[in-house]
């Protein structure tokens, strides 16, 4: 009886935990949104954490999406060739890359290298009394650190899911057609059929946006919420790529079910 | 009438809750052109004064003028305005990492004039020049010694000419030259500025040198104050062990614990 009672009252302390977190996580962005003036008016500090978290992810974005879109050409030309429909594995590798594997690939990446990154910056100045600093300086840290490195985040994250798609549509032609010797035209004409420039490109353009604001959100979140000690700012780096991986992966469900219903 | 003191703390108290308090009955002034130390063991409670001071947390009870402003009420807006006469030197300097020496130094008048480039130029360099490091003003603050840094930082804690410093631990961790140094230095731009200093510290020497006044806080209480040379004579218990630094006295060498004998005995 005791262990039961025990076990709910962890269980139950465990979800106030979570949720007093997801308020004050709320309350956060409400706040870098207000303090978002500094960023636009100012857009050389924005910029500046666009080359960090873009122009630096670049490597491994465009390595990754090539090795996607060739995997994506291997094994859809094994599967299409069986149905004697091996001309339309450029459509099969453009829908693949544009709808799912561009903005969510991507996004993982981007947690992983980018999120990471700015989670272990903000948590290191705080612990190095930066920020103090900073608001003894009278300047807001959130609207002078947090929210460039937040609008950075959620302008780069559209334009690498895009640059991984493009990257990996190449790296399906380099495979169908360079190496398999699929018909170049139609590898061209089925995809240009294929997709839609609305559904297909539009919608992973929305999933990149979300995914993009919902990466940076935790990132630059347990940054500032991380305690300032080393031990804090690893464990808040880790907290960052996990739960950004679970974000990504749950809102891409949820997107994905409001998107494409076999319309 | 008396000029009114640049802080003046009337007792002050402070808890992050209501059952323990960090700061109890606290009364201390500043006085304009004066340079005071805090001065007690670590974790008394000397720093959470200098957050009250800076706004960054209100007194629980008690009143805390700075600049004739009470700390109690003031409004978020005002105690930005408030700030821009306050300077402050973090423990380790807390120099922006990404921003160069020159930047570093630059970096509050960018955010908080509108003086042009140029000027701001000629400014930081003579900040520089003031704490020695002009030469210096290119590097990064990962290439600069411990004792650079922190003269960086005070350049940039005086960059907007701030009518109070507050300097946190300023001697920490360095070389008795940088020390010395940093000590000069902080004498030297109180008086050329004008302005009014609090430094809190628990390096005896070196702040009975510079300092005009000295108060002690222990367990969050003012035990004891006067200045310098009463201090050096003062036959009280707690500033004696202090300012002489023994290991044993009225303030115990051990944390409260269970007798020895009967904790080893497994009772």
């Amino acid at each position: 009886m005791q262990f039961i009672l025990a076990l709910f009252g962890a269980l139950g302390a465990r979800v106030n935990g979570a949720i007093t977190r997801l308020g004050f996580a709320s309350r956060f962005i409400l706040a870098v949104l207000r303090l978002s003036g500094p960023s636009f008016v100012r857009f050389t500090l924005t910029i500046r954490e666009i080359y960090f978290a873009g122009v630096m992810s670049l490597v491994i974005i465009s390595v990754s999406g090539l090795f996607v879109g060739m995997v994506l050409g291997l094994q859809g030309y094994d599967i299409l060739v069986r149905y004697a429909s091996a001309d339309a594995v450029g459509s099969m590798v453009a829908l693949s890359l544009l709808r799912e594997l561009g903005p969510v690939v991507a996004a993982l990446l981007f947690a992983s290298r980018a999120g990471s990154a700015i989670t272990a910056e903000i948590g290191l100045m705080k612990t190095t009394e930066q920020l103090a600093a900073m608001e003894m300086m009278a300047v807001d840290p959130i609207a002078r650190v947090v929210a460039p490195r937040f609008w950075g985040g959620v302008i780069s994250m559209p334009i690498l899911a895009a640059i991984f798609s493009i990257v990996g549509i190449f790296g399906g032609y380099l495979i169908a057609v360079i190496l398999i010797g699929v018909d170049e035209g139609a590898f061209w004409s089925q995809m240009q059929a294929a997709v839609d420039l609305g559904s297909d490109v539009g919608n992973g353009f929305i999933k990149s946006f979300v995914f993009g604001i919902a990466v940076t959100w935790i990132a630059v979140f347990e940054g500032y919420d991380a305690p300032p000690t080393a031990e804090g700012v690893s464990g808040a780096t880790t907290r960052t790529v996990v739960w950004s991986a679970l974000a990504i992966l749950g809102l891409d469900f949820i997107l994905t079910a409001l998107m494409f219903r076999g319309a | 009438m008396a000029e009114e003191p640049v802080v003046s703390l009337q007792n002050v108290s402070f808890g992050y809750d209501r059952t323990r308090l960090v700061l109890s009955d606290i009364s201390l002034v500043v006085p304009r052109g004066k340079l005071v130390a805090l001065m007690g063991g670590s974790g008394c409670g000397k720093t959470t004064i200098l957050r009250l001071l800076g706004g960054v947390m209100r007194p629980t009870s008690g009143s805390a003028r700075v600049f004739g402003c009470d700390m109690t009420t003031i409004r978020v807006a005002e105690l930005y305005g408030l700030r821009r006469r306050m300077g402050m030197l973090f423990q380790f300097g807390a120099l922006f990492t990404d921003l160069s020496v020159f930047d570093n130094v630059a970096f509050p008048m960018r955010e908080r004039t509108d003086l042009p480039e140029s000027i701001i130029r000629d400014l930081v360099l003579m900040k520089l020049h003031a704490v020695g490091l002009r030469g210096a003003h290119g590097l990064m603050p990962h290439q600069l010694s411990g004792g650079m840094a922190r003269r960086v930082a005070l350049a940039r804690g005086i960059a907007l000419d701030p009518q109070l410093m507050m300097y946190d631990e300023p001697f920490t961790g360095l070389d008795p030259i940088s020390l010395a140094i940093i000590g000069q230095l902080i004498r030297r731009l109180n008086d050329a500025l004008g302005a009014s200093s609090i430094i809190v510290t628990h390096d005896v020497e070196e702040s009975l040198r510079i300092v005009d006044y000295v108060y002690f806080v222990a367990e969050g209480r003012i035990i004891a104050e006067g200045t310098p040379d009463a201090v050096r004579k003062s036959a009280a218990p707690f500033v004696r062990q202090f300012v002489h630094g023994e290991a044993d006295g009225s303030l115990p060498f051990h944390y409260p614990a269970p007798p020895y004998r009967e904790q080893l005995m497994g009772r």
